[in-house]
Protein backbone atom coordinates (compact mmCIF):
# COMPACT_ATOMS: atom_id res chain seq x y z
CA UNK A 1 0.00 0.00 0.00
CA UNK A 2 3.00 2.37 0.85
CA UNK A 3 4.59 1.36 -2.59
CA UNK A 4 1.33 2.26 -4.45
CA UNK A 5 0.61 5.76 -2.57
CA UNK A 6 4.23 6.34 -3.77
CA UNK A 7 4.19 5.30 -7.21
CA UNK A 8 0.96 7.14 -7.44
CA UNK A 9 2.09 10.78 -6.11
CA UNK A 10 5.21 10.23 -8.76
CA UNK A 11 2.86 9.79 -11.27
CA UNK A 12 1.41 12.39 -11.13
CA UNK A 13 4.21 15.02 -9.40
CA UNK A 14 6.63 13.98 -13.05
CA UNK A 15 4.19 14.82 -15.23
CA UNK A 16 2.85 17.68 -14.05
CA UNK A 17 6.69 19.28 -13.94
CA UNK A 18 7.43 18.06 -17.43
CA UNK A 19 4.04 19.77 -18.22
CA UNK A 20 4.63 23.17 -16.23
CA UNK A 21 8.31 22.95 -18.13
CA UNK A 22 6.20 22.80 -21.48
CA UNK A 23 4.40 25.86 -20.29
CA UNK A 24 7.11 28.03 -19.43
CA UNK A 25 9.52 27.62 -22.01
CA UNK A 26 6.76 28.04 -24.33
CA UNK A 27 6.30 31.63 -22.78
CA UNK A 28 9.77 32.57 -21.32
CA UNK A 29 12.40 33.03 -24.71
CA UNK A 30 15.23 32.89 -22.47
CA UNK A 31 17.30 30.04 -21.80
CA UNK A 32 17.37 30.47 -18.23
CA UNK A 33 15.47 27.31 -16.74
CA UNK A 34 12.15 29.22 -15.28
CA UNK A 35 10.21 25.51 -15.54
CA UNK A 36 12.75 23.86 -13.06
CA UNK A 37 12.99 26.60 -10.92
CA UNK A 38 9.50 27.14 -10.84
CA UNK A 39 8.62 23.63 -10.08
CA UNK A 40 11.61 23.10 -7.30
CA UNK A 41 10.25 26.11 -5.46
CA UNK A 42 6.20 24.92 -5.72
CA UNK A 43 7.66 21.40 -4.47
CA UNK A 44 9.50 22.79 -1.48
CA UNK A 45 6.54 24.81 -0.69
CA UNK A 46 4.12 22.15 -0.85
CA UNK A 47 6.71 20.21 1.21
CA UNK A 48 7.15 22.92 3.89
CA UNK A 49 2.95 22.68 4.84
CA UNK A 50 2.86 18.90 4.34
CA UNK A 51 5.71 18.76 7.18
CA UNK A 52 4.48 21.34 9.12
CA UNK A 53 0.98 19.58 9.06
CA UNK A 54 2.32 16.38 9.56
CA UNK A 55 4.48 18.46 12.83
CA UNK A 56 1.14 19.51 14.28
CA UNK A 57 -0.64 16.16 13.78
CA UNK A 58 -3.02 17.12 10.82
CA UNK A 59 -1.23 15.06 8.31
CA UNK A 60 -1.15 11.08 8.51
CA UNK A 61 1.78 8.85 6.85
CA UNK A 62 -0.07 8.23 3.83
CA UNK A 63 -0.58 11.02 3.26
CA UNK A 64 3.24 11.65 3.73
CA UNK A 65 3.93 9.12 1.22
CA UNK A 66 1.54 10.62 -1.81
CA UNK A 67 2.28 13.70 -1.49
CA UNK A 68 5.67 14.05 -0.08
CA UNK A 69 7.72 10.80 -1.07
CA UNK A 70 5.80 10.92 -4.52
CA UNK A 71 3.97 14.07 -5.42
CA UNK A 72 6.64 16.42 -3.92
CA UNK A 73 8.93 13.68 -4.66
CA UNK A 74 8.84 13.58 -8.54
CA UNK A 75 7.51 17.32 -9.09
CA UNK A 76 11.13 18.55 -7.83
CA UNK A 77 14.38 17.68 -9.52
CA UNK A 78 18.11 17.77 -8.59
CA UNK A 79 19.29 16.25 -11.50
CA UNK A 80 17.47 18.36 -14.23
CA UNK A 81 18.40 21.43 -12.06
CA UNK A 82 22.10 20.30 -12.26
CA UNK A 83 21.99 19.65 -15.96
CA UNK A 84 20.34 22.79 -16.96
CA UNK A 85 23.14 24.71 -14.77
CA UNK A 86 25.99 22.62 -16.92
CA UNK A 87 24.12 23.59 -19.64
CA UNK A 88 24.72 27.41 -19.15
CA UNK A 89 28.21 27.44 -18.12
CA UNK A 90 29.11 25.31 -20.88
CA UNK A 91 27.31 27.78 -23.16
CA UNK A 92 29.18 30.55 -21.58
CA UNK A 93 26.04 31.85 -19.60
CA UNK A 94 28.21 31.51 -16.26
CA UNK A 95 26.78 33.82 -14.67
CA UNK A 96 23.65 32.76 -15.00
CA UNK A 97 24.59 29.08 -13.95
CA UNK A 98 25.32 30.69 -10.74
CA UNK A 99 22.30 32.84 -10.30
CA UNK A 100 20.29 29.86 -11.18
CA UNK A 101 22.25 27.81 -8.08
CA UNK A 102 22.10 30.69 -5.68
CA UNK A 103 18.11 31.65 -6.99
CA UNK A 104 16.85 27.54 -6.44
CA UNK A 105 18.66 27.06 -3.48
CA UNK A 106 17.56 30.25 -1.85
CA UNK A 107 14.01 30.62 -2.65
CA UNK A 108 13.64 26.69 -2.42
CA UNK A 109 15.14 27.01 1.29
CA UNK A 110 12.50 30.33 1.66
CA UNK A 111 9.63 27.87 0.79
CA UNK A 112 10.20 25.56 2.63
CA UNK A 113 10.56 27.90 5.61
CA UNK A 114 7.12 29.90 3.92
CA UNK A 115 5.11 26.25 4.20
CA UNK A 116 5.92 24.90 7.60
CA UNK A 117 5.38 28.96 8.92
CA UNK A 118 2.30 28.53 6.45
CA UNK A 119 1.10 25.17 8.26
CA UNK A 120 1.95 26.50 11.95
CA UNK A 121 -0.45 29.03 11.54
CA UNK A 122 -3.22 27.02 10.17
CA UNK A 123 -2.71 24.17 12.55
CA UNK A 124 -1.13 25.04 15.81
CA UNK B 1 -0.39 27.76 -48.29
CA UNK B 2 -0.55 29.92 -51.44
CA UNK B 3 -2.90 29.41 -54.41
CA UNK B 4 -0.13 28.25 -56.02
CA UNK B 5 0.76 25.26 -54.23
CA UNK B 6 -2.74 24.74 -54.16
CA UNK B 7 -2.57 24.27 -58.02
CA UNK B 8 0.29 21.88 -58.78
CA UNK B 9 -0.23 18.40 -56.57
CA UNK B 10 2.95 17.55 -54.44
CA UNK B 11 3.49 14.14 -55.14
CA UNK B 12 2.84 12.14 -52.42
CA UNK B 13 6.18 11.24 -51.29
CA UNK B 14 6.90 10.89 -47.14
CA UNK B 15 7.48 14.76 -46.05
CA UNK B 16 8.19 15.36 -42.72
CA UNK B 17 5.30 17.46 -41.10
CA UNK B 18 6.82 18.86 -38.58
CA UNK B 19 3.90 21.69 -38.34
CA UNK B 20 2.18 19.37 -37.22
CA UNK B 21 3.08 18.63 -33.09
CA UNK B 22 3.04 14.68 -32.19
CA UNK B 23 0.85 14.39 -29.75
CA UNK B 24 1.94 14.88 -25.95
CA UNK B 25 0.00 11.56 -24.86
CA UNK B 26 3.09 9.57 -25.61
CA UNK B 27 5.15 11.49 -23.92
CA UNK B 28 3.37 12.19 -20.74
CA UNK B 29 2.88 8.42 -20.48
CA UNK B 30 6.40 7.51 -20.91
CA UNK B 31 7.07 10.21 -17.88
CA UNK B 32 4.30 9.30 -15.73
CA UNK B 33 6.25 5.54 -15.77
CA UNK B 34 9.04 6.36 -15.24
CA UNK B 35 8.57 8.95 -12.82
CA UNK B 36 6.82 5.92 -10.65
CA UNK B 37 9.43 3.96 -10.90
CA UNK B 38 12.57 6.63 -9.88
CA UNK B 39 9.94 7.63 -7.07
CA UNK B 40 10.03 3.99 -5.75
CA UNK B 41 13.42 3.60 -6.67
CA UNK B 42 14.22 6.78 -4.31
CA UNK B 43 11.40 4.99 -1.37
CA UNK B 44 13.57 1.82 -1.47
CA UNK B 45 16.56 3.50 -1.04
CA UNK B 46 15.18 5.54 2.00
CA UNK B 47 13.65 2.21 3.65
CA UNK B 48 17.07 0.60 3.56
CA UNK B 49 19.01 3.20 4.89
CA UNK B 50 16.65 5.39 6.92
CA UNK B 51 17.42 9.01 8.15
CA UNK B 52 18.80 9.60 11.39
CA UNK B 53 16.74 12.74 13.51
CA UNK B 54 19.00 15.51 13.52
CA UNK B 55 21.64 13.88 11.03
CA UNK B 56 23.28 14.85 7.92
CA UNK B 57 20.52 13.63 5.81
CA UNK B 58 22.74 11.06 3.77
CA UNK B 59 20.23 9.24 1.94
CA UNK B 60 18.72 11.85 -0.25
CA UNK B 61 21.84 13.23 -0.62
CA UNK B 62 23.41 10.51 -2.01
CA UNK B 63 20.58 9.96 -3.84
CA UNK B 64 20.31 13.43 -5.73
CA UNK B 65 24.19 12.83 -6.54
CA UNK B 66 23.98 9.52 -7.79
CA UNK B 67 20.95 11.11 -9.77
CA UNK B 68 23.19 13.87 -11.21
CA UNK B 69 26.10 11.40 -12.62
CA UNK B 70 23.59 9.37 -14.13
CA UNK B 71 21.96 11.87 -15.83
CA UNK B 72 25.07 13.62 -17.01
CA UNK B 73 26.25 10.27 -18.80
CA UNK B 74 22.50 9.78 -20.38
CA UNK B 75 21.75 13.40 -21.26
CA UNK B 76 25.20 13.63 -23.18
CA UNK B 77 24.87 10.53 -24.99
CA UNK B 78 21.57 10.93 -26.13
CA UNK B 79 22.01 14.81 -27.51
CA UNK B 80 25.55 13.98 -28.51
CA UNK B 81 25.89 10.55 -29.96
CA UNK B 82 22.95 8.47 -29.93
CA UNK B 83 19.78 8.57 -31.49
CA UNK B 84 17.26 7.28 -29.36
CA UNK B 85 13.88 6.56 -29.85
CA UNK B 86 11.73 10.19 -28.63
CA UNK B 87 10.38 8.39 -25.54
CA UNK B 88 13.73 7.29 -24.13
CA UNK B 89 14.40 10.55 -22.87
CA UNK B 90 11.22 11.60 -21.55
CA UNK B 91 11.19 8.04 -19.85
CA UNK B 92 14.79 7.72 -18.58
CA UNK B 93 15.77 11.52 -18.03
CA UNK B 94 12.65 13.59 -16.84
CA UNK B 95 10.65 10.60 -15.52
CA UNK B 96 13.47 8.30 -13.87
CA UNK B 97 15.92 10.33 -12.95
CA UNK B 98 13.93 13.41 -12.65
CA UNK B 99 11.96 11.51 -9.86
CA UNK B 100 14.60 9.75 -8.21
CA UNK B 101 16.28 12.75 -7.52
CA UNK B 102 14.51 16.08 -5.23
CA UNK B 103 14.68 19.21 -4.77
CA UNK B 104 12.05 19.37 -2.41
CA UNK B 105 13.63 17.06 0.02
CA UNK B 106 16.71 18.65 0.04
CA UNK B 107 15.34 22.15 0.74
CA UNK B 108 12.99 20.98 3.46
CA UNK B 109 15.85 18.99 5.04
CA UNK B 110 17.45 21.51 5.53
CA UNK B 111 14.69 23.39 6.81
CA UNK B 112 14.33 20.93 9.62
CA UNK B 113 17.95 20.91 10.75
CA UNK B 114 18.04 23.96 11.17
CA UNK B 115 14.48 24.76 12.97
CA UNK B 116 14.91 22.09 15.52
CA UNK B 117 18.64 23.41 16.49
CA UNK B 118 21.38 21.82 14.44
CA UNK B 119 22.21 24.92 12.43
CA UNK B 120 26.09 23.69 11.41
CA UNK B 121 24.54 20.69 10.13
CA UNK B 122 21.61 22.01 8.43
CA UNK B 123 24.28 24.34 6.15
CA UNK B 124 26.58 21.63 5.50
CA UNK B 125 23.80 20.15 4.00
CA UNK B 126 22.66 23.25 2.04
CA UNK B 127 26.15 23.90 0.73
CA UNK B 128 27.58 20.21 0.16
CA UNK B 129 24.61 18.95 -1.97
CA UNK B 130 24.59 21.31 -5.05
CA UNK B 131 28.62 21.63 -4.62
CA UNK B 132 28.62 18.00 -4.84
CA UNK B 133 25.43 17.74 -7.38
CA UNK B 134 27.29 19.88 -10.01
CA UNK B 135 30.66 17.97 -9.43
CA UNK B 136 28.69 14.62 -10.20
CA UNK B 137 27.16 16.34 -13.35
CA UNK B 138 30.30 17.95 -14.59
CA UNK B 139 32.44 14.96 -14.36
CA UNK B 140 29.85 12.43 -15.43
CA UNK B 141 29.51 14.89 -18.80
CA UNK B 142 33.03 15.22 -19.69
CA UNK B 143 33.74 11.47 -18.93
CA UNK B 144 31.20 10.58 -20.96
CA UNK B 145 32.40 12.65 -23.93
CA UNK B 146 35.96 11.28 -23.71
CA UNK B 147 34.95 8.06 -24.25
CA UNK B 148 32.57 8.84 -26.87
CA UNK B 149 35.56 11.08 -28.35
CA UNK B 150 37.92 7.79 -28.05
CA UNK B 151 35.48 5.13 -29.33
CA UNK B 152 34.42 7.83 -32.49
CA UNK B 153 38.13 8.06 -32.88
CA UNK B 154 38.48 4.25 -32.95
CA UNK B 155 35.97 3.78 -35.56
CA UNK B 156 36.68 6.80 -37.95
CA UNK B 157 40.41 6.38 -37.88
CA UNK B 158 40.70 10.14 -36.82
CA UNK B 159 40.42 12.48 -33.75
CA UNK B 160 36.79 12.41 -33.22
CA UNK B 161 35.55 16.04 -31.76
CA UNK B 162 32.50 14.84 -29.83
CA UNK B 163 29.63 17.18 -30.90
CA UNK B 164 27.69 19.55 -28.83
CA UNK B 165 24.28 19.43 -30.43
CA UNK B 166 21.69 20.40 -27.76
CA UNK B 167 18.21 20.71 -29.18
CA UNK B 168 17.89 23.58 -27.10
CA UNK B 169 20.69 25.90 -27.91
CA UNK B 170 20.48 29.53 -28.47
CA UNK B 171 22.82 30.12 -25.78
CA UNK B 172 25.02 33.67 -25.53
CA UNK B 173 28.36 32.95 -27.20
Amino acid sequence: MNWLLVIVGAMIGAPLRHLTDRAVRSRHGSDFPWGTFTVNVVGCLVLGLLTGATIAGAAGSSLRLLLGTGLCGALTTYSTFSYETLRLAETGAGRRAAVNVAASVATGLGAAYAGVALARAIWT
Amino acid sequence: MTARDARTPRPRTRTPRRTVPRSQGPVVAAVALGGGLGAALRYAVSLRWPAQAGGFPWTTFWVNVAGCAVIGVFLVAVTEAWAAHRLVRPFFGTGVLGAFTTFSAYAVDVQQLIDTGHLRTGLACLAATPLAALAAVSLAAAGTRRVLGRRSAARDGAPGAPGRGDTRGGGPA
